[in-house]
This record gives C-alpha cells, structure tokens and sequence, in this order.
C-alpha cells in the first residue's frame, strides 16, 4: 500500500517531476495518480500536452509540449493541477482555491504544504477567477516549488 | 447558523417569515424547508422517543428515514426535512405517539391521471430518462418528492468527474439546472413535484400507483396514476452506523449535512467529525470546510482511505487529519451530541485497547455508505436480490434496465449505488427502451450500443470494480432464471 493510500497526502517520489529547463518556463504539475474515471484536463489543453489512452488513465503531460496556460487547472474537478515556474531564486506556484476570502494581489498568505502545515508567508502576485474556481498565484522562495499547495488567507 | 458568504453559492434570502415552534416565535425565510428554519434558529431535538424519551432529531434530510416528523398545523408525521416554510405555520415537536389528523384532512377524492411512461424520481437518472422518452415522442409523467428537480446534484458544489459527454468538470448544481431546462423545454413531459408516489396497485391494464401531492397549505391531493411502463429512479438511503449515542441530536448522514448546508444556506453545527473517506466523506468534508464549519477528523475504519486521491488531497491540504484503521466508539452529550470517542481498530474491527481518544466536536456525519430504495418497486413483484455490490437488495434487470415485470424498470442509484454519471447513461438506456416499447417501434440499436459502451469505460477503472460487479452478479442471475 502507498503511503498517500494512508493518509491522502503525497510524496514526490509518487510523481513525474519536470526538469529545471521545463520549469524555468513555467509549466503544469498534476497531482492526479490514481486511474480514476475523469478525462476533462486532457480535453481543456489547447496543445494537446495531456494525454490518455482511456478515461480510467493516468494523465500523462508532455512538458515540453506544455506552454502553462493554466486551462487545465482551472477545469480539474480534483483540483490537483498546478502551475510552477521559476525565475532565479524564485518560484511562481497557481493553485486553484475555492475559499473565502479571495485574496487580492499584493496580500501576504499564509502557504500551506500537502499536510496543511504551514510553511511561512508569501506573496499574491496574481488572481484569477475561472468561474468559481478562483487561481491564485503566489510567488515565494524555489525551495518550496514542490512542497506548498495550498494557501490560508484568513490569518494573513 | 446561517451561511452568509459561500465561494460557491449565493442564498436568496429575500422574504423573510415567521413561525412557531410550540407556541415560541421563530423567524426564517422563504425557500427554506421548516427542517431547515429550525437548524437556523438552533433547534436541533425534533421530537421524542418512545421508551426513554431521548431527544431526537433530523437524519437523511432527503425525506427517506422518519427522524424529522413533526406536526405541522396540526397535520402530524409531516417530514419536515422536505416541507417548505410558509407563513405563520405552527410547528410542534411530536412524541412517538403522534395524534390521527382531524377528518378534515383524511377525505380525499382522488384525481386520475393516464400516461404513457411514468418516471419515479427526479435525480439524474429520472431526468436523463424522462429527457430521452419525451425525444422519442411518448407522453411521461416526472414526480419527485422534493420541491426541486435535480436528486442529489441539488446539492454537490463540486466539479464532477467522468467524460465530457456525462458533463465532467461542471459542477452538480449546474448540471441538475441544465437538465431542469432541458426539460421545461419538452413539452410531452409533465413534472410533478412534492409528490410521493406511495403505492402499487393491481390493475387490468397497465401499471397503477398512488400519489400523494402536497399543497401549499400542507393539506394533501391524491392522484391515481395509470401507465404503459415506469421507470424507478428513486436513488438511495444513507446507511446508519451501530453505535452507543448514535440517536443523539447531532449526528447526521452526510447527505443530510450536504442538503441543509448547500441547498438552505444553514450550517449543521461548528465542529463535525466525519465517520467514512469514500468519495462522499471526503467531498462532504470540504463543503464543510468551504461552509466555515470546522472538521476535527475524517475517520476510516479501513486501512485504505476509500475515495479518490485527489478528494482527500483537497482536505488534507487544509490541515483536516484523515485516520484510516480508525472507527467511532460512541457518542456522548446530553440534548445533542457534544464530542465523541475514536478509537483504532485491528484486523478483525476489533478496537485496540489503550488507542481511544476524545474528540471535541457538535456534529457527527455518517458517510459509511448508501442503500439502494426498492420499497416501491418491490411492490410491482420484480425479483430482488441481494447483491452486496450494489449496497444491498436491488431488482434483477436486463441491459435495456428492465426488471422481470414487463414494461417495469430501474435505473441509477435505485438499480445498485454508483454515481450520477453511471445514473444518467441508465436512465437514458431505460427511457429509450421503455419509449421504443411504448411505440411498438423495432429497436435502433446504435445509440443504446454507445450508451453501453460509455457504461463499460466508466466501469473500467478500478474505482469502478464494485459497479461493474454488481451488474456482472445481475446479469449471470438474470440469464439464470432464463
Ligand atoms: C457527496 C456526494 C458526492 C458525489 N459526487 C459525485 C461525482 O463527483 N460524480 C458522480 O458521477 N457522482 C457523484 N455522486 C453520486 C451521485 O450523486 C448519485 O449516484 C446520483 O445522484 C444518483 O442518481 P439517481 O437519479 O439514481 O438518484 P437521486 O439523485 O438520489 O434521485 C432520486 C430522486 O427520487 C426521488 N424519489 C425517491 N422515491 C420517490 C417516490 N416514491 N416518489 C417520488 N419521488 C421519489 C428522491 O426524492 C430523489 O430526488 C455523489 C454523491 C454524493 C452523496
Ligand atoms: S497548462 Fe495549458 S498547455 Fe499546459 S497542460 Fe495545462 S492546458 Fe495544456
Ligand atoms: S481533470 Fe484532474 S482529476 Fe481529472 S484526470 Fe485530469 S488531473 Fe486527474
């Protein structure tokens, strides 16, 4: 048994992860590991970079393909799709949010990792509304590229 | 109690009304169910038991169990739960013994309505069906028991999973209003809401039931109702869990929770417990979460959490605790629940001594699985069988959702729990075989073999093992009796 089979969070080993020269020009990381019936990530990419042979599949993304558009995170109904990109030290992460208060740009957040633990405060750089999803992109040190997935607005 | 800002929904609370309980002044607002206006106000004990006069109060929210009867100007045994607030109604906690209603509300005469295809139930599946008849040109009647079109998608928030052609990536609410529409749009459908069909009838020709239909005055129509065929989609019931405190006001199915937080506006307590991590536990959990309400722990009493991944990753990124090989031992308070001991369990579910511990919370919700409800078809004589893949007994059916009786069938939740993709693509396979057969028309087969064949990749994965067994177990018992 997996360890996130457990206690539903996972570890980077259980994901394919893009390589520098792909994050540097910014792209989407799916968190989505388990061959469920759901397909609309490989529909909403307008380049076709997600792939799946039947709906029960993992989805698979071709980075380089990838141009980080976001559509797909915005339509993922397990909210699992995020946007990274790095610029020097620094690192942009997208992360679909469905709570209130929407944050707005220029707020300090509180970032949270895949276990709601808090991982310090960071900027909002950008806010956009996909219908009721709201993505918020936060910019923060590249250390936490892979390790903040969420955010806290209320305590910031 | 009441939810004022939601990131998903927004509340009409636009006439405001007044009522009583036991003669006591209460306020709510139009389009609230009187279950509903009470929880606003903080009333959660709805009446009391028989023997040891415990405080009782609401559990499936859906109109399916009996924990929410009360007397409703002076009409007893009202469920609550899916009876709309009206002005100045008198509302009264009613004790086991509920007292017969006056004659003025026992002397109906009964209205007759003939149709050509009667579809019971309008969640996914009822719509899909009665959508898919009407389009093929018979007559259909559509009841559901609620005020609102729309089953259980009335009250999921969240974007839905499967392929784009079942709506994936839209949200239950949005896909329960698009086929609302559709329907208003067909003018061969007749829709009947706050309707309970009650019975089955022996009859010359045709299928017979018996329909109750509430007026807004809370009194009560009765309808007879003849038709060629009929469709069940009637879904199904929350399952209980055996456990000391498990009648305390404050413990509630997860549906129940679901309905009065995302259809009314009203949140269920402050701090919930959620007892299950199937699919259902996990999306309840996050409503609950994006309704402000607090959720101490989802416990599970498998090793393995039971829903999707990606569902728990969404709770648990917010910091809610997901134990797995845990269970509830009981449930303590005194009016209503005020916390409860957990506790985990070895293989056999047996609890591990020295592992219990306290959690602090107002609500407990039970997300430990549904049961499909076949009390009506029952009636009609078609063969049921137990099938623990499907949650419980169901109707032996064809691959057109037919039962052993002619002309009767089933489809959705009602036909062996799954999910409202699955219920849709049935409820279309039975409003099209039903429609032909009405017609006397020769089957086209083409698109009930890509209905088919949609079912099987929905089926396919591994999340989709229990469905397809249970129709597998249908299907070899069917041709069986053959
Ligand atoms: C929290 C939660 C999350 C879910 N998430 C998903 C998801 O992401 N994707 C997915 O595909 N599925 C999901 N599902 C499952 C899906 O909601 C159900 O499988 C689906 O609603 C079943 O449809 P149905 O039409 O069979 O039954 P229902 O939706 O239950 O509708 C049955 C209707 O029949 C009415 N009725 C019953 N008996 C009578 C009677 N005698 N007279 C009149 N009316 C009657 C009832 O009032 C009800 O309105 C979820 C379920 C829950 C609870
Ligand atoms: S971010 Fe845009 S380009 Fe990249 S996978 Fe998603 S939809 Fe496709
Ligand atoms: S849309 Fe999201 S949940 Fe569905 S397959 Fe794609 S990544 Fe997974």
């Amino acid at each position: 048994m997996k360890e996130y089979e457990k206690t539903g969070v996972l570890s980077i080993e259980d994901l394919r992860l893009p390589s520098e020269e792909q994050l540097k020009k910014g792209v989407a990381v799916i968190e989505c590991v388990q061959n469920i019936p759901c397909n609309p990530c490989v529909d909403a990419c307008p380049v076709k970079a997600i792939s799946m042979r039947n709906i029960n599949d993992i989805p698979v993304i071709d980075y380089d393909k990838c141009t980080g558009c976001g559509n797909c995170v915005a339509v993922c109904p397990g909210l699992a799709i995020f946007l990274v990109k790095t610029k020097d030290d620094t690192v942009f992460i997208s992360i679909p949010y469905e709570f209130l208060p929407i944050p707005n740009v220029g707020d300090r957040v509180e970032m949270l990792d895949r276990r709601g633990e808090k991982k310090g405060k960071a900027e909002v750089v950008r806010v956009r509304r996909a219908g009721k999803t709201t993505i918020v992109t936060i910019k923060t040190e590249k250390r936490f590229a892979m390790v903040v997935r969420n955010i806290r607005v209320k305590d910031a | 109690m009441r939810i004022k800002k939601h990131p998903i929904l927004e509340f009409d609370r636009e006439k405001k009304l007044r009522f009583y309980i036991n003669g006591k002044e209460l306020y709510g607002y139009e389009g609230e169910t009187i279950s509903a206006a009470l929880f606003a106000n903080g009333v959660t004990t709805f009446s009391r038991s028989l023997k040891y006069n415990h405080p009782r109060g609401f559990f499936c929210g859906i109109g399916k169990c009996s924990s929410c009867l009360m007397t409703v100007n002076g009409i007893p045994n009202t469920r609550t739960c899916i009876t709309p607030l009206k002005d100045g109604v008198e509302v009264k906690t009613q004790d086991a013994y509920a007292d017969l209603p006056e004659t003025k509300h026992k002397r109906h005469k009964k209205k007759v309505i003939n149709t050509d295809l009667l579809v019971i139930g309008g969640g996914p599946a009822g719509l899909s069906a009665a959508l898919e008849a009407a389009k093929h040109g018979v007559n259909v009647l559509l009841v559901d028991e609620n005020p609102i079109l729309g089953g259980q998608l009335i009250k999921q928030t969240h974007k839905f999973f499967g392929s784009r052609e079942e709506k994936a990536g839209t949200r239950g609410v949005e896909i329960a209003q698009q086929l609302r529409k559709e329907v208003e749009k067909q003018e061969n459908i007749r829709v009947f809401l706050k309707s309970t069909v009650f019975g089955y009838y022996e009859c010359e020709q045709n299928h017979c039931f018996g329909m109750v239909k509430r007026r807004e005055d809370y009194t009560e129509e009765i309808y007879e109702l003849h038709c060629k065929s009929v469709i069940f989609a009637c879904g199904a019931m929350e399952n209980m869990l055996a456990f000391p405190g498990n009648d305390l006001p404050g413990v509630y199915g997860a549906g129940g929770v679901q309905t009065l937080m995302n259809v009314y506006g009203v949140k269920p307590g402050r701090r919930v417990l959620m007892v299950g991590s199937g699919n259902v536990g996990l999306i309840v959990s996050y409503q609950l979460l994006q309704a402000d309400v607090d959720v101490a722990y989802i416990v599970e009493g498998l090793p393995k959490i039971g829903g999707y991944h990606v569902h728990a990753a969404k709770v648990r990124r917010c910091g809610v605790p997901i134990l797995t090989s845990h269970t509830i031992v009981e449930a303590y308070g005194n009016e209503r629940v005020e916390g409860a001991r957990i506790a985990k369990v070895g293989k056999n579910w047996s609890i591990i001594p020295g592992t219990e511990m306290d959690v602090k919370c107002d609500t407990i919700c039970l997300a430990v699985g549904l049961t499909p409800s076949i009390r009506l078809l029952s009636q009609t004589g078609a063969e049921i069988r137990f099938i623990r893949e499907a949650g419980g007994h169901v109707a032996l059916h064809n691959k057109n959702m037919e039962t052993t009786v002619p002309g009767v069938y089933v489809a959705g939740d009602g036909s062996g729990i799954e999910e409202a993709s699955t219920a849709m693509l049935e409820g279309k396979i039975a409003g099209f075989s039903a429609a032909y057969k009405i017609k006397n028309k020769a089957f086209d087969s083409k698109p009930l073999k890509l209905y088919h064949e949609e079912l099987e990749r929905l089926r396919d994965g591994p999340f989709g093992v229990k469905g397809r067994k249970a129709k597998e177990k249908i299907a070899v018992q069917w041709s069986d009796k053959r």
